[in-house]
């Protein structure tokens, strides 16, 4: 009884198929082939240690020349991001990013979807600034519906971006600190943002991937007492904030790991159309909320800040800046919330009240229709940018006068500044890379869309 | 109201065609001066292209694709758009990445995405979609689903 064995055969198809013709083992199998000489088994179980690797390529003998491939499964290079290397000992000579790794095919989806589940779709791109996402694309559908929103839902869009900015701007600080391996500020920078992320969570349900801003205003007015949540984060963060300064300003080792690192001129930039901090940094004060407000955030006092030499501190140094900045603004809008609508009253565009749903047919019908098929819009072509924290984001939309979009398309700024990381790090030490590709604040799902 | 500046640059051109869309410039631009309409641009002064983008029109207008570029000028904070169709059987177009070297990524995404062919593009390779990947995505007649998982021991999703 003993002797008898048992053998069982697994296969792993999917009933009504075909059957498979492979074994469960094909691929990635770790076993070591039976019929191999004595001499290969003894390499593959690692006795023999066999490094008489001949490098062949076409640089010849002479050149030290060497490609890394970095990623796209890497801890510092934010996401699933890929970058061949040529290496010249320690020297960067060539980099070459290859994306893709997160396509998901939003553009694709976003024809599937109507105007009124669009945010859904867009506010996933661009995760770290999913508010701004919203927004270009609210935006976008707006001026082809030719509406305007109410004052209160300009200025919640204008406070609840600006607090995006902040929190967005604080994961860069963070996750910059952490590829240089500073982790207390990367503790600090994750802490501080989670403190807005609870007052987005307090007023739109979600951390992240809201789908609050909306065609035709916002989904939800702000909470009660929101005024001492954002009282209570602008009394927070600008202590906190100097604190960042007093540990990293003075320190020599952020200094000499960040001043000099990735040098991106000012011509460099906007011939790459690099926007955003990374352009302010080379000393260039462009910014979208300045040339093309949108939101009425002329209305608000702030200033652009700019950097001189386009290196990594200065690009965290416009960042720290630009958080002052934006809480200026935060200030400001909250201050001036005016009373009134948060959402337009066309009830072909933004559903009634809850409560007139009970009362009025009227109502349960708008509601319905506005759920089951959307709003039309005008047939029509616009582009809409608003400033993110990455840069300029924007939305091209194309409307052919039915309940979805014909087409829409993102500018996603984390994917036009990926093209500068090869200036930036060309003939830079290896070191320095993921200096480089941090101060980029390259968001992934930005970039792959 | 048009800026002078745009007005002046339209005229040079004159298979070129301007128009308003929602309080924004669009240009015309005939698909042979393409690269000549974008020199132009950027000696008036509009120093970055922001964006390249296509649209697939299918058979609803006579010539299948369109090409949108956006324009920007940062010193006198100007926008305009060129657009410029291209027909079904020969969807290629002069690149920019000559003129504006930023939008050698968003060519080789509209490659990706539409399988138009940008001449004189350093680098034209898919993006986005795995080297290997048959078809191109956002055209009209690229279905939604039906792709198979690329996992072996699983069937075909539809």
């Amino acid at each position: 009884m003993g002797d008898e064995k048992t053998t069982e055969e697994i296969d792993v198809w999917v009933a009504g198929t075909e059957a498979p013709q492979f074994s469960p083992t094909d691929e990635g199998s770790q076993e070591i082939s039976r019929d191999e000489s004595d001499y290969r088994l003894r390499e593959q179980l690692g006795s023999v240690v066999d490094d008489d690797y001949e490098f062949d390529d076409e640089f010849g003998e002479d050149d030290e020349r060497m490609i890394l491939n970095m990623g796209p499964q890497h801890p510092s290079t934010h996401g699933v991001l890929r970058l061949q290397i040529e290496l010249e000992g320690e020297l960067i000579r060539r980099t070459k990013p290859i994306i893709g790794y997160l396509h998901t095919g939003m553009e694709k989806t976003a024809e599937q979807l109507t105007f009124a589940q669009g945010p859904t779709n867009v506010t996933r791109m661009d995760y770290l600034a999913p508010f701004h996402n919203e927004l270009a694309f609210s935006l976008a559908v707006e001026r082809l519906l030719d509406i305007e929103v109410p004052p209160r839902a300009a200025v919640i869009r204008v406070l609840m971006t600006e607090l995006n900015r902040v929190s967005s701007h604080l994961v860069a600080l963070a996750t910059n600190g952490m590829d240089i391996g500073a982790l207390s500020i990367m503790t600090y920078g994750f802490r501080e943002r989670e403190f807005i992320l609870d007052f987005f969570e307090k007023t739109t349900g979600l951390r992240m991937n809201h789908n609050y801003i909306r065609p035709g205003g916002v989904a939800a007015d702000l909470p009660p007492g929101w005024k001492d949540d954002v009282g209570g984060l602008l009394r927070y963060l600008p202590p906190k904030l100097d604190d960042y300064d007093d540990m990293l300003q003075a320190n020599p080792i952020w200094e000499s790991r960040t001043r000099g690192v990735g040098v991106i001129t000012a011509d460099e930039a906007i011939a790459y159309g690099i926007t955003g901090p990374a352009l302010r940094a080379t000393g260039v004060g462009w910014d979208l909320r300045k040339a093309f407000p949108y939101s009425g955030i002329e209305d608000y006092e702030f200033d652009v800040p700019v950097g001189t030499h386009g290196d990594t501190y200065d690009r965290y140094r416009v960042r720290v800046d630009e958080i002052h900045q934006s809480l200026r603004i935060v200030e400001q809008a909250m201050d001036a919330m005016p009373k009134g609508d948060f959402r337009i009253g066309d009830r072909k565009i933004t559903p009634p009240p809850r409560a007139r749903i009970d009362e009025s047919m009227e109502a349960l019908i708008h509601h319905f229709k506005l759920f089951t098929e959307g709003f039309k819009v005008p047939r029509g072509e616009t582009y809409v940018a608003v400033e993110s924290p990455r840069g300029e984001l924007g939305c091209y939309l194309i409307s052919n006068g039915e309940a979805r979009p014909y087409r829409m398309h993102t500018r996603a700024p984390s994917f036009n500044n990926l093209q500068a990381l090869p200036i930036a790090m060309a003939d830079s030490m290896m070191a320095d890379t993921i200096a480089t590709i941090a101060s980029m604040d390259p968001v992934m799902g930005d970039v792959d869309r | 109201m048009t800026h002078r500046i745009v007005e002046a640059l339209v005229e040079r051109f004159e298979t070129a065609e301007h128009e308003v869309s929602h309080g924004q410039d669009v240009v015309h631009v005939p698909r042979d001066v393409w690269l000549e309409f974008a020199t132009a641009a950027r000696e008036t002064g509009f120093e970055v292209c922001v964006d390249v983008t296509a649209v697939d029109w299918l058979r609803s207008r006579p010539d299948r694709y369109q090409v949108v570029a956006c324009l920007l000028s940062m010193e006198h904070e100007l926008r305009i758009r060129m657009i410029t169709t291209l027909p079904r059987e020969e969807p290629v177009l002069d690149s920019l990445v000559s003129l504006y070297p930023g939008t050698n990524y968003p060519e080789r995404e509209v490659y990706d995405m539409f399988g138009i062919t940008f001449a004189g593009h350093p680098d034209l390779t898919r993006i986005l979609m795995p080297d290997d990947w048959e078809g191109h995505p956002l055209r009209k007649d690229f279905g939604v689903g039906g792709v198979p998982v690329q996992f072996k021991e699983s069937h075909q999703v539809s």
